[in-house]
């Protein structure tokens, strides 16, 4: 076992667990977007940082993917994690403008508006990637992959082009964490492939 | 001594005894005093037409026939650094430096030089300052100034010849750790040493292999970071087109000390010469025996492989390369694990940069002393740098640590056009920041810069001067790294277009002071929270800009001025009618047609017509035409 604190309270971790295993282990919170226990995590979000204190020093680095060690000192809201937070969530408020999801994750962090300009209204997917690995790692169809890289990002059938992969499993939408997937899902169901949740308008 | 002329199997060197008879040999078979032409083919030089000097040369020598007493060999060699001047062509041993040399000059430097031991004044490099002619590459104050170890042998040797690769001391180094030393001790002569990467971050080599070397035993990798992503950057290609085999040798020299038998060279495809080079340099060294199985009869085994990266820009990050050299998606993921622990296909790897690589040749060649006592006591060697924009000598340079900015810009750059200072240096590449005049005595190592809000990086450097905008700059530098950003995490991805929109509106003149507040906050966020170091250090353009020309943001914000006259919407031309002369040229530049006036008579701008292009600034003798 490894002990270390987290927010000030003495905690074990088995090795192997991650920052945010233990932590939910112990019911302390830490939001995710990226997260799902049915795939590999992805440290994508960046929801879940938290702080690493070592004498002056201090880090953030992702719960989700960052293990547990010996003696670590773990802050999950101090300051510097929640400036990180609260930024992404109104950069996120202004990008996925449709997502209740996030409306409602912004507003526990305090941010209700953004100063940001709206690009696509009816835009849901926060491109956290889940429906890719869910694809690719639980159902093994490979069905959709992000595509281009940057701002231009978006979900797909590998390169755009319709493929006949998918299974219409339904997995895809089971782990979005924003319902993107759904609202596109019901359009395309039955032709085979391509579920552009983040290019398709709904 | 014609060594190729034996059979390949012949060619094998089984022992370190055999390489040093080999290299006696092939010394003892060239003299060092005879005259020798050298043309760099170099792809500047090439491409401002290097090869067709080489065959006018070639011609005129073989005309002029019997009347030279010993007809000189040419060499063609890698990048002298001078490309800017290029085609250039040497002759030794006085090491006569003609610059911008055409095919027609040819014969005119056979008969001279090479017949009657005159030189050809007009082909001389002419001092930006004092015009006057410096005949040899010694006293020209951009070579004078250099401490050339990494880039030593380069302009010296022809890159596809391993013969001459020899005769400069190649793979000594190599021999020497794999006969005399155990892994452990080539590890620690590299600790001892004080070599840093050369990549970016500066982190201790040494340290870096012993961390892969404590796996024992087992599949294990070393990696050549050959991507160099910057803008304006060929450090890199430098290295591996004019001396593939110092990267070779120091890659099988880092193989030995952790323990891999595989070596991959990560090499961007838009350098094909550099992988001719080295794919040339490969072939030659399994001939010799270098590369394959039990390396100079020492029992180890170790090969290169040539890896074609796609050119994005993100791939020349550690974790991301590893996933494209795997035939995965070039981008990040997250660490730990530590690529010395799990990385190429999950085994143990070290990955360095070329210039570390070369560096480790250099080391085990001449010693950890030695190396150690050059630069600063934390950053130890020289750094190569590929100096551009304002300044009189473009080029690329080799420098010790710690020496000041100052002295590279103003002496080795021979100084800004039109300036007795520079506005700004910028470093470090994209990730890098912007260094006022004020810091003009900062002396150039990997904490120096970082203290003062800029980078190493891989060794960019951007002079700059009054007529360069900060904001400008900062955001050109951030709208290459959301182009490059590769989109998986949210603070990078959405983060670095909110900082470019941010600085857009300052160019316009509109935002707040608050703004600025705002702006530190959202960088700050970005850099703690992103998952790879493109993301963590995206927003240094902007915070090391705020940081010195904090006056230059709140002149467009508050004023609606842009002091240096860049930011097209903050910008009038006018004309001073006491100084034009009337002499239309501005009128005739003028793509609007919005300059007007009588000939001989001042004229006038006007501004409803004008699109701020500058072309009157530019076509005007008389500086009559003002920005504000
Ligand atoms: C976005 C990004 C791009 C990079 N590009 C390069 C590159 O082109 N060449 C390079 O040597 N290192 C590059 N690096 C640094 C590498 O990740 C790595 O630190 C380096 O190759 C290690 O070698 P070194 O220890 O010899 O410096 C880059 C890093 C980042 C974050
Ligand atoms: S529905 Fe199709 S795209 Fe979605 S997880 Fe199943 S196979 Fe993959
Ligand atoms: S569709 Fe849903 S699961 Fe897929 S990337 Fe978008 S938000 Fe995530
Ligand atoms: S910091 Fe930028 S480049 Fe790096 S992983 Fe995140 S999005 Fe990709
Ligand atoms: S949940 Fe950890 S990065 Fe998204
Ligand atoms: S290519 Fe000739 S000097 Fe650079």
């Amino acid at each position: 076992m490894l002990s270390l604190t987290i927010d000030g309270k003495k905690v074990e971790a088995e090795a192997g667990w991650s920052l945010l295993d233990t932590a939910r282990q112990y019911g302390i919170e830490i939001p995710t977007l990226c997260y799902h226990e049915a795939v590999e995590p992805f440290g994508a979000c960046r929801l879940c940082v938290v702080e690493l204190r070592q004498g002056n020093n201090s880090r953030l680095v992702a719960s989700c993917v960052y293990p547990a060690e010996q003696g670590l000192e773990v802050h999950t809201a101090s300051e510097k994690v929640n400036n990180v937070r609260r930024w992404i969530l109104e950069m996120l408020l202004s990008e996925c403008p449709a997502s209740s999801e996030i409306r409602e994750m912004a507003a526990q962090y305090g941010v209700k508006t953004t100063r940001f300009e709206i690009s696509d209204p009816e835009q849901e997917c926060i491109l956290c990637g889940l429906c890719v690995r869910a694809c690719a790692q639980v159902v093994g169809a490979n069905a959709i992959s992000t595509v281009g890289r940057g701002a231009q990002k978006e979900i797909g059938s590998p390169y755009l082009t319709p493929g006949d992969d998918c299974v219409a499993c339904g997995t895809c939408v089971t782990v979005c964490p924003t319902g993107a997937m759904s609202a596109r899902f019901e359009r395309v169901r039955g032709v085979p492939a391509v579920v552009m949740a983040r290019s398709v308008k709904g | 001594m014609q060594v190729t002329a034996k059979d390949t199997a012949d060619l094998r060197l089984g022992s370190l005894e055999e390489l040093e008879q080999l290299r006696g040999e092939l010394r003892a078979a060239e003299d060092p005093d005879q005259t020798r032409i050298i043309v760099c083919h170099g792809t500047g030089c090439i491409a401002n037409g290097s090869a067709g000097v080489t065959k006018a040369l070639k011609a005129a020598l073989a005309a002029a026939g019997e009347d030279i007493e010993v007809m000189p060999g040419i060499k063609t060699t890698g990048c002298h650094g001078f490309c800017s001047r290029g085609p250039l062509v040497i002759i030794k041993p006085k090491n006569i430096f003609y610059q911008q040399v055409k095919p027609g000059d040819a014969e005119e430097i056979v008969q001279k030089t090479i017949k009657a031991g005159e030189t050809v004044e007009r082909l001389l490099y002419e001092h930006p300052q004092t015009g006057e002619k410096i005949e040899t590459t010694e006293d020209i104050p951009f070579y004078a100034g250099q401490q050339r170890v990494v880039l030593a042998n380069i302009g010296q040797i022809d890159p596809t010849k391993i013969d001459d690769a020899f005769r400069v001391g190649a793979y000594a180094g190599a021999a020497k750790a794999l006969t005399n030393m155990e892994p452990k001790e080539v590890i620690e002569a590299v600790i001892n040493s004080g070599l840093r990467g050369r990549g970016g971050a500066g982190f201790p080599t040494g340290i870096k292999w012993n961390l892969a070397a404590k796996h024992e035993g087992g599949q294990k990798y070393v990696l050549c970071n050959a991507d160099e992503g910057d803008p304006g950057a060929f450090m890199d290609r430098s290295v591996m087109e004019g001396d593939p085999h110092a990267v070779v040798e120091g890659m099988i020299i880092g193989g030995y000390a952790i323990g891999a038998d595989t070596g991959y060279v990560y090499v961007r495809a838009e350098y094909p010469l550099a992988i001719k080079h080295l794919e040339k340099a490969l072939v030659d060294a399994r001939a010799y025996g270098l590369l394959g199985e039990n390396i100079l009869g020492s029992g180890f085994n170790f090969d290169i492989r040539i890896n074609r990266g796609a050119g994005a820009f993100v791939c020349g990050e550690e974790t991301a390369l590893m996933r494209s050299v795997e035939g995965k998606v070039g981008e990040p993921v997250p660490r730990p694990p530590y690529p010395s622990d799990k990385g190429l296909f999950g085994k143990p790897s070290v990955l360095n940069n070329v210039e570390t690589w070369a560096n480790v040749s250099r080391i085990l060649d001449k010693g950890a002393d030695w190396f150690a006592g050059l630069g600063t006591e934390k950053s130890k060697g020289t750094k190569v740098f590929a100096l551009v924009g304002k300044v009189n000598n473009v080029g690329l340079v080799e420098v010790p640590m710690g020496i000041k900015l100052r002295e590279i810009v103003m002496e080795i750059g021979g100084g800004v056009p039109g300036s007795d200072h520079f506005k700004a240096v910028q470093t470090g590449g994209p990730s890098g920041g912007c260094l006022p005049w004020q810091d003009a005595d900062l002396p150039v190592d990997f904490d120096s810069l970082i203290a003062a809000g800029s980078m190493m990086g891989s060794g960019g450097m951007i002079v700059m001067d009054d007529r360069d905008c900060m904001v400008d700059v900062a955001k050109y530098f951030l709208g290459f790294l959301e182009e490059e950003s590769c989109g998986k995490c949210f603070p990078c991805r959405l983060g670095v277009p909110r900082l470019r929109e941010t600085l857009n509106r300052f160019s316009k003149g509109q935002g707040t002071v608050e703004d600025i507040d705002d702006l530190y906050s959202l960088a700050e966020a970005i850099k703690a929270g992103s998952l790879c170091a493109l993301g963590g250090t995206a927003p240094n353009a902007v915070l090391s800009t705020l940081r010195y020309f904090r006056d230059e943001y709140e002149a467009h914000i508050l004023e609606h001025r842009c002091p240096a006259g860049v930011c097209k919407d903050l910008i009038t031309y006018s004309i001073d009618p006491e100084v034009c002369t009337g002499c239309r040229a501005c009128a005739r530049a003028c793509p609007q047609n919005a300059v007007t006036g009588e000939k001989k008579k001042p004229h006038t701008i006007d501004e409803s017509l004008c699109i701020r292009c500058g072309m009157c600034f530019e076509s005007c003798k008389f500086g009559a035409v003002q920005v504000q």
